[in-house]
């Protein structure tokens, strides 16, 4: 579904991503993990063209990641930062319904597809009117899925989604992200530092260390085959256990 | 959506303003009662035969109105012989009528006969002072090289001005300064000053007691007064003005002068001039019209120069928000062109051929001066939209001009909108420096105020303008809670609360 294909990508000196070969597969769920400043970031944001590779190429679908294509590719793919990177001047509702309105699609369609999402997410819909200001943040959350969801994109990328919530809304939203990406069946890139939800999200895990992908694989092959002394050190540096 | 209601409040505001120039022969008069005075009598004199006419009262100094009549931005103003051969035609030596009306026939100019009466330069004192002092001639201010000299900063500069003088009769005066004519007299009268430069029909000569300084080594040439009018004016105008030649006397025009600074009102003087028969309209009535002429005009300058500088400074700004050096320029050169004084820059663009002296070079100043805080406002506005909603916006699909109209320039607006209130209060302010060029506005009564030492009249302006400002002011606060978006107003303590419920 998504293809890296020998990507390198340079902040001025500084080298973010090096030469990476990734295979992304259609409707599962793919991790990417890794200590802060190794790249997942980057990764996510070259799949939506918001950084343009210095070497290689990114395909998704059949297209190449390219100034021609990137529209009708975001279209395509929501986006979801921690957060939600939500407008603060619309309403939730008005931030959900954003692109479908602008696209003059149907009124009566987004409108069901409004509510639609409220249940999927188990949003109230009297927070609709509300101002991001307003909410909490895992109705913030929420919000941010809900507009990525919107128009019903092939490809899901969330950068870090629950990075901000407290403990107990981040184990209720885990939840629901789990169901949603197994109702759904989309393709799914979700970035996270977290190795428990990591583990209780994925299909499969991507490893990387300072721009370098380490290793790919389930949580158990990660354990038992680690590529490098690395994968270990970096399995037993966290806390809590890893069973959810 | 808010940004077309904004663009559609201000294609009103540019349609509906009236043409700022109507078919009709524009008299000018430089900034001292005596021009006032002729060319108020002018404008009823051409007014009689028929023609249509304006005044605009004081705008300035010799070439400010020379360039203004050569350029069409008026047609016709009072000036001397004098200055005509020295400042305007840089002769040598004195000239006949015959040789100036031949020079100036080729610009396009022409000039009636003497109006009747002779007023030159005159080095003026007190005359207790020149008594104290023994002063009876120019000379004599040669042993008095102490005296505090103020002089206009016309005499100044001017070619048969101070400077030939001092080298002709060989002064060397250490105190030597430059003010405003209407400043000159007061300052006089206390003692601030001994020694200024005035006319020889000033009306301040005998109400105050002055003595003009005997020109002993007969530096000064001739001054008799005459109108220029442009030779394309119609037959009847011009015919009018010819008409006034041989009309005055000294005594006469002393007396008129006189009056109109009695009267603080250089019509109550032309109504002397045309006999007790055309007495002018007094009274409150008549003052809260001419304030509403003013204050009119003067919204239609700050409307449309506003106007421009919004619909040219918020995309300039748009462009400045991104990085790079194209940006520097745009950021530098707007903030260059606002540290440019303000006088200065009129002066300037006055030399602008298409410009010159007319409610265009007032508009395109006050357009200059309120670009800055616009663009700069607009620039830091977009510049501080935090990366991540950036980054959403982009990511979700919308074309660049859609993220800039349906999230950006929404979110910069309360920036955007302070930057467009304080162009919006500086151009109230600075639009009163419009009268100098003759293009009208709440400055016209201040500076006419000023040279009649009429504190009324120029409360007259300055009250208007201080009101307008604060109106101003007002209009944009509610603006604000018209065009900022509610979710942007929310107050601080409900932004922060933060449930643990998701
Ligand atoms: N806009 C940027 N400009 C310069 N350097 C950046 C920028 N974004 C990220 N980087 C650098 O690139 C590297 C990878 O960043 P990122 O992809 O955000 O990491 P992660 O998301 O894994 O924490 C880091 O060293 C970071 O400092
Ligand atoms: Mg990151």
């Amino acid at each position: 579904m998504i293809r890296f294909d020998e990507v390198t990508h340079r902040f001025g000196e500084i080298e973010a991503l090096r030469d990476i070969d990734l295979e992304i597969e259609a409707g599962r769920t793919t991790v990417l993990i890794g200590p802060s400043g190794c790249g997942k970031s980057t990764l996510l944001r070259l799949v939506v063209g918001l950084v343009e590779p210095t070497a290689g190429r990114v395909i998704v679908g059949e297209e190449v990641v390219g100034p021609n294509t990137v529209l009708d590719l975001r279209r395509r793919m929501g986006y979801v930062i921690q957060g939600g990177g939500l407008f603060p001047h619309l309403t939730a509702g008005e931030n959900v319904t954003l692109l479908a309105r602008h696209l003059r699609r149907p009124e009566e369609e987004t409108e069901s597809r409004l509510a639609e999402l409220c249940a999927l997410t188990h949003l109230p819909e009297s927070a609709l009117a509300r101002f991001p200001l307003e909410l909490s943040g895992g109705q913030q959350q929420r919000v941010g899925l809900m507009r990525a969801l919107m128009l019903e994109p092939e490809v899901l990328l969330l950068d870090e989604p629950l990075g901000a919530l407290d403990p107990l809304v981040r184990r209720e939203l885990q939840r629901e992200l789990r169901e949603i990406f197994g109702a759904l069946h989309r393709t799914v890139l979700l970035v996270t530092h977290d190795l428990a939800e990591a583990a209780y999200l994925a299909d499969r895990i991507v490893l990387l260390r300072a721009g370098d992908i380490i290793q790919t694989g389930t949580l158990d092959d990660l354990r038992e085959r680690p590529a490098e002394p690395f994968v270990r050190r970096f399995l037993s540096a966290q806390r809590p256990p890893v069973e959810l | 959506m808010s940004s077309r209601r904004l663009l559609f409040g201000l294609w009103l505001l540019l349609v509906g303003c009236p043409p700022l120039d109507a078919e009709t022969i524009r008299i000018g008069s430089k900034a001292f009662t005596e021009s006032y005075v002729l060319s108020e009598i002018a404008l009823r004199t051409v007014e009689n035969a028929g023609v249509k006419a304006v005044h605009r009262p004081g705008m300035g100094g010799t070439i400010v109105l020379w360039q203004a009549l050569r350029s069409a931005g008026i047609d016709a103003y009072p000036d001397y012989t004098g200055t005509i051969g020295e400042q305007i035609l840089s002769a040598e030596n004195p000239l006949s009528h015959v040789e100036m009306r031949r020079a100036l026939a080729e610009h396009g100019v022409g000039m009636t006969d003497s109006l009747g009466f002779d007023n030159t330069y005159a080095m003026v004192m007190r005359r207790d002072v020149a008594k104290r002092f023994g002063i009876g001639t120019i000379s004599d201010l040669v042993m008095n090289r102490d005296l505090e000299v103020g002089l206009t900063h016309e005499f100044m500069e001017r070619r048969d001005g101070w400077r030939t003088l001092a080298a002709r009769y060989g002064l060397e005066m250490q105190n030597v300064r430059g003010l405003e004519h209407a400043l000159a007299y007061p300052a006089l009268a206390r003692g601030d000053l001994d020694v200024i430069d005035a006319y020889s029909t000033d009306a301040k000569l005998a109400k105050l007691d002055l003595v003009a300084l005997t020109d002993d080594l007969g530096f000064f040439p001739r001054y008799e007064a005459v109108f220029l009018y442009r030779l394309d004016i119609v037959p009847a105008a011009r015919r009018a003005l010819e008409s006034l030649a041989g009309t005055f006397d000294e005594a006469r025009m002393t007396r008129l002068n006189s009056v109109a600074e009695r009267t603080h009102d250089y019509a109550v003087a032309a109504d002397l001039y045309f006999g007790a028969g055309t007495k002018s309209r007094s009274g409150v009535g008549r003052v809260a019209l001419r304030i509403a002429g003013w204050t009119l005009r003067h919204l239609q300058l700050v409307a449309v120069s506003l106007g421009l500088a919004i619909l040219i400074g918020v995309p300039l700004g748009i462009r400045a928000a991104r990085p790079g050096l194209l940006s520097q320029i745009v950021l530098g050169t707007v903030g260059v062109i606002y540290t440019i004084p303000s006088l200065a820059l009129l002066a300037a663009l006055v030399a602008v051929p298409f410009l010159g002296i007319s409610g265009r070079t007032a508009i395109t100043a006050l357009f200059l001066y309120s670009l800055l805080p616009i663009v700069r406002n607009t620039a830091a506005g977009l510049r501080s939209i935090p990366p991540e909603i950036r980054q959403s916006a982009a990511a979700l699909g919308l074309e660049e001009s859609a993220q800039l109209r349906r999230v950006l320039l929404p979110l910069a607006m309360p920036t955007v909108l302070a930057g467009i209130k304080t162009s919006a209060v500086i151009n109230v302010a600075t639009a009163t420096l419009a009268a100098l060029i003759g293009a009208g506005g709440l400055g016209e009564p201040i500076l006419s105020g000023l040279n009649l030492n009429d504190p009324a009249l120029i409360l007259q302006g300055a009250l208007p303008a201080g009101l307008l400002a604060l109106l101003v002011q007002l209009g944009f606060d509610g603006l604000e809670r018209w065009l900022v978006p509610r979710g942007l107003r929310l107050d601080e303590g409900r932004s922060q609360r933060v449930t643990s419920t998701p």
